[in-house]
């Protein structure tokens, strides 16, 4: 418990990261509080209210960012969108690191066979573009929330995998390890009691640079109506409806791009603070 | 070198295998072909008759030897879409647009990234250096996607400079490079930075400045070439992420690459020209890294490659 405040302090003590966990914190709680927090129902029009411009830039005063092409508020949308990126983010990237730590983590132990074998479907999954493969099986299973998160965490855990197995490399023949073995520990025990406490670090910076990495991609499919469907609110459906009308009505594609950038911002300047925190060697990478 | 290269290729076998099982499958999974081809009213000897045919009701694993043949032979199957068409052809007809995009996003990344790096790197922690690395990281946090639009609503909608959408002269890719190459632009600079800080600090680049040699000729003949490998390799891994970033952008921009095509043929369902978008986009990818491969061995000569 003292160990962990003592390494929050640490990590709070930039203000960057600070500002980081704070905006952070604010788009959890407005995921978690959205009915209450949203002005407006997210998804029913009012077709006497369409493409209203902000409340600063004329609008009436109840829509405060504005309302899209079928009257529905966009700062309501925004907030119950928080949901869905925040929800497939986080899913998403535990996906990922249980499926990359397990092989990466298998790779660099026993290496041989099974690490090329491994190694070699790394290979392949990242010569593929990764949004014409995850196009590509989203749009032969159908796209849904559960589908979207398997295909991230089943595409997508190539990084985890490769940052593993390097640490697990290089920790295979440390002296602790090897002492576990004499030992005679079992294989299982010696990598979750000592060599995955050992590697830790990277991976917890991984994690989340990885949440902003899906929140974009999350976006990016929806925007490509490969997402989660209507009537649930993603921010990128709200981009793709706000390309359509960027000549007339400014306000619809740019605020969902604000929060993006915000909430990922959030995420970069806690990553890097943690990476400089937990991981020296890796700063500045 | 040559058999450094040999070795290379060797080693994309695997990958290239990897990629036609995944397609394969993917291509199974998605539906029966004989449904899809047949009028809805035929009749059932008539589905099988085309079955044995097409060579469907062979085990699975000579079904991919097959289709792993036709492959080779550049036979990826007629479009359901285009009708009676070779689906390679018309893959590689929209390859040049999107290799025209991904191209000029590249050159965009390394004009903003090589100066912007370098510049703060040298005024480390003032005031250039804190306006690079704020670009930096609102580069990797903004999706590239919202940043076409608002860059179309800046300069196509607002001012009225460029144009909205669609592949036309040289002003029409201005847009669409810039949209797709920031994120490159912002990862390269930081790495450009932190690579150079690395150096800056090792001996020799110290002596270097001890011998009394000119400020701008140590950074340039001795710092910056050596954090130059770094930058390259990044450069060449991130190939992958360009042609990936090049189906968003493409869709934003309505610029007809295998970006749009294969959005559309997903859309429809046409396997054949995703199985050509695919297998064409990975092969560009591996040939890149190769080349990357190569360029890596030539501008570091410790590094002996027999």
């Amino acid at each position: 418990m003292r160990a962990t405040w003592a390494f929050l302090r640490r990590l709070l003590s930039s203000p960057i990261a600070a500002l980081g966990a704070l905006v952070f914190l604010t788009f959890v709680l407005m995921a978690l509080f959205a009915p209450q927090l949203a002005p407006f129902d997210p998804i029913a029009p009012n077709l006497r209210a369409r493409l209203v411009p902000p409340a600063w830039a004329g609008g009436p005063e109840q829509h405060l960012l504005g309302t899209d092409h079928l009257g529905r508020d966009i700062l309501s949308r925004l907030i119950y969108g928080s949901r869905i990126a925040l929800l497939v983010g986080m899913a998403g990237v535990t996906l990922q690191a249980l499926l990359g730590i397990t092989l990466g983590i298998l790779a660099g132990y026993f290496g041989g066979r099974l690490d090329v074998a491994i190694s070699r479907l790394i290979d392949t999954l990242i010569a593929i573009p990764n949004t014409i493969l995850y196009l590509t099986v989203l749009g032969v299973f159908g796209p849904s929330l559960v589908g979207l998160v398997l295909v991230i965490g089943f595409i997508g855990w190539t990084t985890f995998a490769r940052v593993v197995r390097a640490e697990t490399l290089s920790v295979r023949s440390r002296e602790f390890v090897e002492a576990a073995r004499a030992l005679g520990q079992h294989t299982p025990i010696i990598l979750l009691r000592h060599v995955l406490p050992s590697i830790m670090a990277p991976i917890i910076v991984v994690a989340t640079l990885n949440v902003a990495t899906v929140i974009i991609l999350e976006a990016a499919l929806s925007f490509l109506g490969f997402g989660v469907q209507p009537p649930t609110v993603t921010w990128g459906r709200m981009l793709a409806d706000g390309r359509n009308y960027v000549a007339t009505a400014w306000w619809l594609a740019t605020f969902p791009g604000v929060f993006i950038t915000f909430l990922c911002l959030s995420l970069i300047f806690l990553g890097d603070r943690l990476r400089d925190v937990l991981d020296p060697r890796l700063r500045g990478r | 070198m040559t058999a450094y290269i040999l070795r290379r290729l060797l080693q994309m076998i695997p990958v290239i295998i990897g990629i036609t099982l995944i397609v394969f499958v993917l291509v199974r999974v998605s539906g029966d072909p004989v449904v899809l081809m047949l009028p809805e009213d035929a009749e059932q000897w008539q589905i099988d008759a085309l079955r044995e045919a097409l060579g469907l009701d062979r085990p699975l694993p000579t079904q991919y030897v097959m289709f792993l043949r036709d492959l080779l032979r550049g036979d990826f199957g007629t479009s359901l879409r285009y009708t009676n068409q070779d689906a390679l052809p018309i893959v590689l007809e929209r390859l040049p647009a999107t290799l025209q995009l991904t191209l000029a996003a590249l050159v965009v990344a390394v004009i903003i990234s090589f100066p912007l790096g370098i510049i703060a790197a040298v005024y480390r922690n003032r005031w250039p250096d804190v306006t690079a690395t704020s670009f930096a990281v609102l580069g990797q946090a903004m999706p590239n996607f919202w940043l076409g639009i608002m860059l179309i609503l800046l300069f196509s909608v607002t001012l009225g400079w460029l144009p909205v959408s669609g592949r036309g002269g040289l002003d029409s890719l201005v847009l669409p490079a810039i949209t797709l190459g920031t994120a490159l632009a912002a990862l390269l600079t930081r790495l450009m930075r932190s690579s150079l800080l690395e150096v800056l600090g090792q001996d020799y680049v110290r002596t270097a400045t001890a011998k009394g040699l000119q400020r701008r000729l140590v950074l340039l003949k001795h710092a910056v070439r050596n954090a130059l490998l770094a930058y390259v390799t990044v450069l060449g891994l991130q190939v992958a992420t360009l042609m990936a970033g090049a189906v968003v952008t493409e869709q934003v921009f309505a610029w007809p690459g295998i970006g749009l095509l294969a959005i559309q043929a997903i859309n429809s369902r046409d396997m054949p020209i995703i199985q050509g978008v695919v297998v064409v986009a990975a092969l560009i990818v591996m040939s890149a890294n190769l080349v990357v491969d190569v360029l890596y061995a030539l501008i570091d000569p410790r590094i002996s490659y027999t």
